[in-house]
């Protein structure tokens, strides 16, 4: 895994939120359920401490009766690189709901949230993707009308939507 | 003014939305890659991506001395939501609605 522009995706969000608010959104799975793809996060915050996701039971549900199969217990995993909250956040992101995904390389993740003037903080989410083309088509959206949802952008979208308004789209 | 403002304005301008198809195309280029692709001094094409910038269709990030330019869809996603998304649900509950008056009957 190495810093290739070329295959590294940038999405950058404003939200009127604290960045506390923003921190916890990203890190407490009583959050991460409640936007974008519903799972439910499990960071251990050190450097080298695991960072896993797990499907909520209507996810699982739902998900199984449009794919067919089982869904494994763990549908994301990874390593914490670094965690300075409320501030910058790296981790490794491995997807292992797709046997394809699951066999490209580790993948890396950095949410940096600064605060600007007014009560509005800029997420900034930076994927590198080296190596990762099946997962960087997924992130970006491309595979909406399969029902793959509709990547960072979407995630990002609802996160914002969710802190702001207290409501997310799917609830 | 309203957050959705910039990022219409952004869009008002052939090359602007040029720009934001090239790096579609091919995400992370730097300023002397995009230049290459337009009929236009420099000095104009950063004028262009300053606006984008501005107005969160562009974000930049420095990798060594080299500065690049990745399109953020975010913006046009929250555009999408806001406009396109209610319309489709309304429309999709419509359906729902219809399927069950039908199975009613």
């Amino acid at each position: 895994m190495s810093d290739n522009p070329q295959t590294t995706q940038v999405y950058r969000v404003y939200i009127k939120a604290s960045p506390k608010a923003i921190w916890d959104a990203i890190t407490k799975p009583e959050w991460t359920e409640r936007y974008g793809y519903t799972g439910l996060v499990d960071f251990d915050l050190r450097p080298g401490g695991a960072y896993q996701v797990r499907p909520t039971e209507t996810f699982k549900k739902e998900s199984e009766a449009r794919f067919g199969g089982e869904l494994p217990e763990v549908i994301i995993d990874g390593e914490v690189v670094e965690a300075d909250p409320p501030h910058k956040l790296v981790h490794t992101f491995r997807m292992l709901m797709d046997p394809g995904m699951a066999a490209e390389p580790y993948t890396r993740l950095t949410y940096e949230i600064r605060e600007l003037d007014d009560k509005v903080c800029s997420l900034t989410l930076t994927h590198e993707l080296e190596g990762a083309p099946q997962l960087a088509s997924l992130v970006r959206g491309d595979q909406e009308e399969f029902g793959a949802g509709g990547g960072h952008a979407w995630v990002l979208s609802e996160l914002k939507t969710l802190l702001e308004t207290g409501t997310a789209f799917a609830e | 003014m309203n957050d959705d403002d910039p990022v219409f304005k952004a869009l008002a301008d052939p090359t602007r939305r040029f720009l934001l198809d090239l790096l579609f195309e091919r995400d992370g280029r730097t300023l002397t890659e995009l230049e290459s692709e337009l009929e236009m001094t420099r000095f104009g094409v950063m004028k262009h991506l300053r606006l984008l910038e501005e107005a969160g269709l562009v974000v930049t990030r420095r990798s060594g001395r080299e500065k690049f330019h990745y399109l953020n869809p975010v913006p046009i996603q929250l555009i999408h939501d806001r406009w396109i998304g209610k319309f489709r649900e309304r429309r999709v509950s419509a359906l729902t609605e219809l399927k069950a008056k039908l199975e009613e009957s």
